[in-house]
């Protein structure tokens, strides 16, 4: 004890270094490797030690292995008694099916104005919870930027991988060519009407993403820059979500204080209608397409 | 409805928008957003705590045109208000305690998604606060997933991404955990409003229906949001995260974000599941056991650390096994005895992270402690913050880690006398195995060496000291007078369930 106490002293008195550098100081002597003899024939002792050494990793690796499949498969069991407790799949008397979605059902169309109630749910009923899920979105496609933009300015052009990219791919560029269009249409219209048919930003705003990841694939990057730069995804992407935002706050902060917000709903099923819903999902849309593309183009060359 | 009871949801709306707009600005404009917002969120936050303890009622708002079970709902009352203020004042301290390395360890193209990350952790933790609803907690759970584990990548070294690819892999299995949990409790209820499936849990609890599903559902809950408060089996992520990130992510991922899991848990302790069903289930007591467990393993570890920063991590580990303790308890004065932990390590983690920034600062930027012998001399300030951190980790009266300490045994003392015994006898070994590394580790940054005694090595770097300084008055204030903020914490808790 007293020769740690020692040691201990001196280190915070500076007469000595730190940890293992100057432990000779104080009697340790490194163990020294007995010198190897020709044709020695090897001990029970020294062979036992030699198969331990070879083979711990291995064996306590094993029981690692083993421990955790048990844990697994007793996770497994547990989780598997309790939907088997849970109340009867498609019995009208279980307790989910109560007021709440009974009024999100029955009265949905005339409150939010919206004839799919899916979209009425997530974007007027629980706006908030979908201002949260649109956040998280943007906040992970600044955290792949984080993560793997290169900012660096390439001196040498040959680093650079645009110069890799096929170019000459004619049957890609015919048949995307003729794709595009249909696809950037489509994921407009599950947008527009995503208060009328099932669909909505989420939706339609991943099928124009895949339209730009195609169009991204077939023309190449110098293509893309011309209308899609990190500017732009930066400032769509905000201005979209800064809408979004404002446009529920106006929203919460009238319902809290119980005022008219002046929006009218409209006809059901019209185009124009249902309130705030139809530009909140052009929101949504814009965001995830610029999310989806963005995390392409970030995994491909580390760029938008 | 008075105007102030807008302020919650101006503080949240407001700082979400911030935190997007630091996209597009200059790191220095986005650094004076953030710390704006930060204080236009303690302002608000003030205003609306002098409301609620006026009214003696708590603020409940509806998102929107539909009422609660319908729409979303938030609910601020004393204790939720203390919350925001506290965080609102330790973020921003965090921030200028650690402004410098900041700037200095994330790339500079970059700097202003370190604000963008700060605002949005901040506004998660704000809604986690305030939310009446599990499922809008679920959703701010996932933004705190996604920045906390962003602030510690910004510093772009082998150690950190290996930290953050460790932590992200157990903080989405905690999330997973707590969302399967939020499944079969809509199942069994068919709500997602805390108060009315408290109503549920509790008719079910009576009349013993689903015994099966509830224990795995509480079971899931604690499970999942141990994991991201970093308890003591699940804290493998924690040393690494803590330890290898810029001061600024440290002191806020230890003082508050882990916090912010903490609070979600009683809140569904008491709001959710009720503190009846929770004592009833076991829950408690193996949560009890397992915060006990964290406070001498914890400390363990420290000891055997050789790399400052850890040392802390390693402590904040102990700390939280403290928080787990008062909760175990299941009792008002343990679970109030647990918020008052939660405050007191929410002032005190920050500045020692701030603190061993700073010693890395005059040591040529090592953590290693041979290499930060004598840092407290080079850089007084750092020392000094040092020292009183120490102090109130280790629990010596007048500083705030005391009070905790105190607080706790006083509710050890009323639970039942196995846990009084195992409780007394463990925040005794842990106070012991404190002082055995931090007295350590004060001897080394103070030992003397050639060097000169200089109070502030870098002139320009006001906010440090402000910030060091600011929390040393704060641990002292809850060391020497805690009755005022034990009153409100105790009146929040009343109006809290």
């Amino acid at each position: 004890m007293n020769k740690y106490w020692k040691r201990f002293v001196d280190w915070v008195e500076g007469r000595a270094l730190c940890g293992m550098d100057n432990l000779d100081n104080y009697g340790y002597k490194p163990p020294v490797e007995p010198p190897v003899r020709e044709h020695h024939e090897k001990t029970f002792a020294e062979r036992m030690k030699l198969w331990i050494d070879r083979n711990e990793a291995k064996f306590f690796d094993q029981i690692r292995r083993g421990v955790s499949v048990a844990f697994a498969a007793l996770i497994i069991v547990m989780m598997l008694t309790t939907v088997a407790e849970l109340p009867q799949f498609g019995n009208p008397n279980n307790p989910a099916n109560n007021e709440v979605s009974r009024r999100y059902i029955e009265k949905g169309l005339e409150e939010t104005g919206g004839v799919n109630i899916v979209g009425g749910m997530i974007l007027d009923y629980r706006a908030f919870d979908t201002l949260g899920e649109s956040h998280v979105l943007f906040i992970a496609a600044c955290a792949v930027i984080i993560l793997i933009r290169n900012d660096r300015k390439k001196k040498n052009k040959s680093e650079d991988d645009k110069l890799y990219e096929p170019r000459q791919d004619l049957v890609l560029r015919k048949v995307a060519a003729l794709q595009i269009p249909f696809i950037l249409l489509f994921g407009i219209y599950i947008v527009l009407n995503g208060h009328i048919s099932p669909g909505g930003g989420f939706s339609g705003g991943t099928v124009m993403g895949a339209a730009l990841i195609l169009y991204y694939n077939a023309f190449g990057t110098e293509n893309v820059g011309r209308f899609f730069t990190y500017r732009t995804f930066n400032r769509i992407s905000i201005c979209a979500l800064a809408f979004y935002a404002f446009a529920k706050c106006y929203s919460f902060f009238t319902g809290a204080n119980h005022l008219p917000t002046g929006i009218p709903l409209g006809t059901p099923g019209a185009i124009l209608s249902s309130g705030l819903i139809l530009p909140l999902n052009i929101a949504v849309g814009v965001i995830v397409t610029c999310t989806m593309f963005g995390f392409y183009s970030l995994f491909m060359r580390e760029e938008i | 409805m008075s105007f102030v009871c807008n302020f919650p949801l101006f503080c949240i709306i407001l700082t979400l928008f911030s935190g997007v707009i630091c996209a597009v600005l200059k790191p220095h404009a986005a650094k004076v957003v953030s710390l704006g917002i930060l204080l236009m969120n303690l302002v608000l936050n003030s205003c609306v705590l002098a409301f609620v303890l006026e009214t003696g009622e708590p603020i409940i708002y509806m998102m929107g045109h539909y009422p609660a079970p319908w729409g979303n709902e938030i609910r601020v009352g004393v204790l939720e208000a203390v919350l925001a203020i506290a965080f609102s004042i330790v973020m921003l301290l965090s921030l200028l305690g650690g402004m410098k390395h900041i700037f200095e360890d994330a790339e500079d193209t970059k700097t202003n998604f370190y604000f963008l990350m700060v605002n949005l952790l901040f506004v998660s933790m704000l809604a986690l606060i305030y939310t009446n609803d599990l499922f809008t907690g679920y959703v701010f759970v996932e933004i705190n997933t996604i920045a906390a584990c962003a602030i510690v990548m910004l510093r772009k070294k082998k150690e950190t991404l290996v930290a953050t690819a460790r932590y992200l892999a157990l903080s989405l299995l905690g999330s997973g955990m707590f969302l399967m949990g939020i499944i079969i409790l809509y199942d069994l209820t068919g709500h997602l409003l805390m108060s009315n499936i408290y109503v549920s849990v509790q008719a079910l609890a009576k009349s013993g229906a689903y015994a099966i599903p509830l224990e795995v559902v509480i079971a899931l809950f604690c499970v999942g949001l141990a994991t991201k408060s970093a308890l003591f089996p699940f804290h493998s992520w924690l040393p690494d995260a803590h330890g290898s990130a810029t001061s600024a992510s440290s002191a806020i991922l230890s003082g508050l974000v882990l916090k912010g899991y903490i609070i979600l848990l009683i809140k569904v302790m008491y709001r959710v599941i009720g503190l009846s069903v929770f004592r009833y289930s076991k829950g408690a007591n193996v949560l009890y056991v397992l915060g006990l467990c964290a406070m001498i393993v914890g400390s363990v570890h420290a000891m055997r650390e050789r790399n400052i920063k850890k040392m802390i991590a390693y402590s904040s580990i102990a700390q939280i096994g403290y928080i787990y303790m008062g909760i175990g308890l299941a009792t008002t004065a343990g679970i109030a005895a647990a918020i008052f932990q939660i405050l007191a390590h929410a002032f005190t983690k920050p500045m020692l992270f701030c603190a061993a920034g700073g010693f890395m600062e005059v040591s040529g930027e090592s953590k290693a402690f041979h290499r930060i012998k004598g840092a407290g001399r080079r850089n007084m300030m750092a020392g000094l913050a040092f020292a009183v951190g120490s102090m109130s980790m280790i629990g010596i009266p007048l500083f705030s880690g005391f009070v905790t300490k105190y607080l706790l045994a006083g509710a050890a003392i009323q639970a039942s006398p196995v846990k009084m015994a195992m409780g007394l006898v463990v925040l005794a070994v842990s106070t012991m195995l404190n002082a055995l590394y931090y007295i350590p580790a004060l001897m080394v940054v103070f030992a003397k060496t050639d060097d000169p005694v200089v109070w502030f090595p870098d002139k320009k770097n006001r906010s440090f000291a402000f910030a060091m300084i600011v929390l040393i008055i704060f641990n002292f204030v809850l060391g020497c007078c805690s009755t005022p903020l034990m009153n409100l914490i105790l009146k929040g808790l009343a109006m809290f369930a």
